[in-house]
């Protein structure tokens, strides 16, 4: 955490997004900054401290199982890119066998 | 430049109540003042002046909200209509259900009417992150209008609708209401439903309000609110008369001054704001003490790591396999249509945070920044805790430490733009409720904010009317 170096093509790939490298060198400075700012949390003291993942109490959240009212398929598929017979369609993604 | 004048909703809905006035007039001249104002302003994205005006006939003038228009921020879903969340990746897409709390809207009368215009999936400031354009400020067309509910701040500002709805992720409503001079209310996280809202950091995500004056807030947020089975994280809190205090006053109430937001780093324009509305409050009767919540220098820090890395996650499932933007394929493989969309459809902010947000949690760094942020987070939230169990009802400070700056003021490093949500994002963080308030000040508009304990929305509502009675 001492000294931020963030490795963004590697972040990207992972993240799913292509970067020039005119974009790699600026959000490598950003980021950099960004995380040097933030070292800053370690001098908090955190000790037994529990991590707030909520910002209520948690509580039993869960409904009852009974089935309700769901999109139509035809909804479901109104915003769909490419769509055939009532499903997305997409790019082939298995290789064809040689 | 000229504007018109803004009208509230209590007054629109007598008007309408004594037959002054139709629905089908005030739609008609709501697409007037868009048509008129919104070439300069841009604060709308889109607006469907048949489908308004179709819900204005059949309006039922004895519900709460009967026959009023209200905006919609653009990243709240409105069956049948555009929900573009200012963004390339869903230009095209047309919402196939509705938000609860639009469905709310309309069960208590109101006419959804105009998409307002935002920073790109509601990550920015200044409303300059949409990719249809900024929005300008309507008091000084050459100044932001802060962001990032940006259209629905200057829209409400310049009269072109008496209400909307926004979003407040890290002060996303109550940071433009301050630089437009209206009220933004960001109620208790889990007051209003999410279901509907798309998810940009779920747990710092509320639905909240953008108004000509506080009796608005109020009566929208009674309107809104109440648990909804579509959203886990709906309270199942009752829901109060939120009016019902309005006009008690503050006589006898201790409202808490941090020490740690009267900083020398807020505009001498914040600093009189801040303090006129001490002495409005010391006039009515309030006891105003200095209290101290010590971890706000630690909120930008933890909020942004936390909201990355909840956006990073929120908005991986922009893959152009189901909705959004879908770029051509140039060879096999989803992998890369994944990529290509993603890389084609985000905007330069929205990338900037999933990258950060991805890094903090990618492997070997969880503990140090992700896990860390949440104990700070922690920290934040008990300082509050603290201030309100030692006797406060109220917390009061600076919306932002400056007014709306300029337009493309470029020379801001992303960084310097985070740190100037220091008085926004310690709410978000702690769940708590908060409201902008106006100061009656000439010049560019500057707002003041009170905080309250959860679910407390009626005595935070009670001061921001004592506030404004003040200052009228």
């Amino acid at each position: 955490m001492d000294e931020p170096r963030i490795d963004v093509a590697y972040i990207a790939e992972l993240a799913k997004l292509e970067l020039s490298d005119e974009e790699k060198a600026r959000y490598t400075r950003d980021l950099e900054q960004v995380l040097a700012y933030v070292t800053q949390l370690k001098t908090w003291d955190t000790k037994d401290i529990e991590p707030m993942c909520h910002p209520l109490e948690a509580y039993d959240a869960l409904r009852a199982d009974t089935p309700g009212e769901s999109l139509s398929n035809e909804a479901a598929l109104s915003n769909a890119p490419e769509r055939l017979d009532g499903q997305f369609r997409v790019p082939k993604v298995v290789e064809s066998a040689h | 430049m000229s504007t018109f004048p803004k009208t509230n909703l209590v007054a629109l809905r007598r008007k309408l109540v004594d037959r002054q006035l139709s629905a089908v007039e005030l739609v008609q001249e709501c697409e007037r003042r868009m048509q008129r104002l919104n070439p300069a302003l841009n604060a709308f994205i889109s607006w469907d002046t048949e489908r308004a005006l179709l819900a204005a006939q059949q309006v039922d003038l004895s519900l709460p909200l009967g026959g009023l228009p209200i905006a919609v921020k653009d990243n709240i879903c409105c069956l049948g209509e555009p929900t573009r969340c200012a963004s390339r990746m869903l230009e095209s897409f047309v919402a196939p259900y509705d938000a609860t709390a639009v469905v709310r809207l309309r069960t208590a009368g109101a006419i959804p009417f105009g998409r307002a215009n935002m920073d790109e999936f509601a990550m920015g400031s200044a409303g300059e992150n949409s990719a249809f354009g900024a929005t300008h400020n309507p008091t000084d067309e050459n100044r932001v209008p802060g962001g990032s509910s940006s259209g629905s701040a200057a829209a409400v500002a310049a009269g072109m609708i008496p209400a909307a709805l926004g979003s407040d992720t890290g002060g996303s409503v109550r940071q433009p209401a301050s630089h437009c001079g209206v009220v933004g209310l960001k109620p208790t996280y889990g007051r209003i439903s999410r279901y509907g809202l798309v998810a940009f950091a779920s747990s710092l995500d509320q639905i909240g309000t953008l108004t000509v004056c506080v009796q608005d807030a109020a009566l929208l947020l009674q309107a809104l609110c109440g648990h909804d089975a579509q959203d886990s994280t709906s309270a199942r809190q009752p829901v109060p008369d939120f009016a019902a205090e309005l006009t008690d006053g503050v006589r006898g109430m201790r409202i808490g001054l941090p020490k740690e937001y009267v900083s020398s780093g807020n505009a001498p324009e914040v600093q009189a704001a801040l303090q006129s509305a001490v002495d409005a409050l010391e006039s009515q009767g309030a006891e105003i003490c200095e209290i101290s919540l010590p971890h706000t220098e630690a909120a930008v820090a933890s909020y942004y790591i936390i909201a990355c890395a909840e956006a990073s996650s929120n908005l991986a499932r922009y893959d152009g396999v189901r909705y959004g933007y879908r770029a051509s394929a140039s060879s096999d493989g989803t992998g890369d249509i994944y990529a290509r969309s993603r890389t084609l459809g985000f905007g330069e902010e929205v990338k900037r945070r999933i990258i950060l947000g991805t890094y903090v949690l990618s492997g070997g760094y969880y503990d140090a920044y992700y896990a860390r942020a949440q104990k700070v987070r922690a920290l934040v939230a008990r300082d509050f805790a603290r201030a309100f169990a030692d006797g406060v009802q109220l917390i009061l400070g600076p919306v932002a430490p400056t007014p709306a700056p300029k337009l493309h003021a470029q020379d801001m490093t992303p960084l310097q733009i985070y740190l100037a949500d220091i008085y926004t994002v310690p709410a978000n963080l702690a769940g708590l409720p908060a409201i902008s308030v106006p100061t009656p000040q000439s010049g560019l508009p500057v707002g003041v904010q009170l905080l309250a304990p959860h679910f407390e929305e009626t005595s935070l509502l009670r001061g921001a009317a004592a506030l404004e009675r003040a200052w009228t």
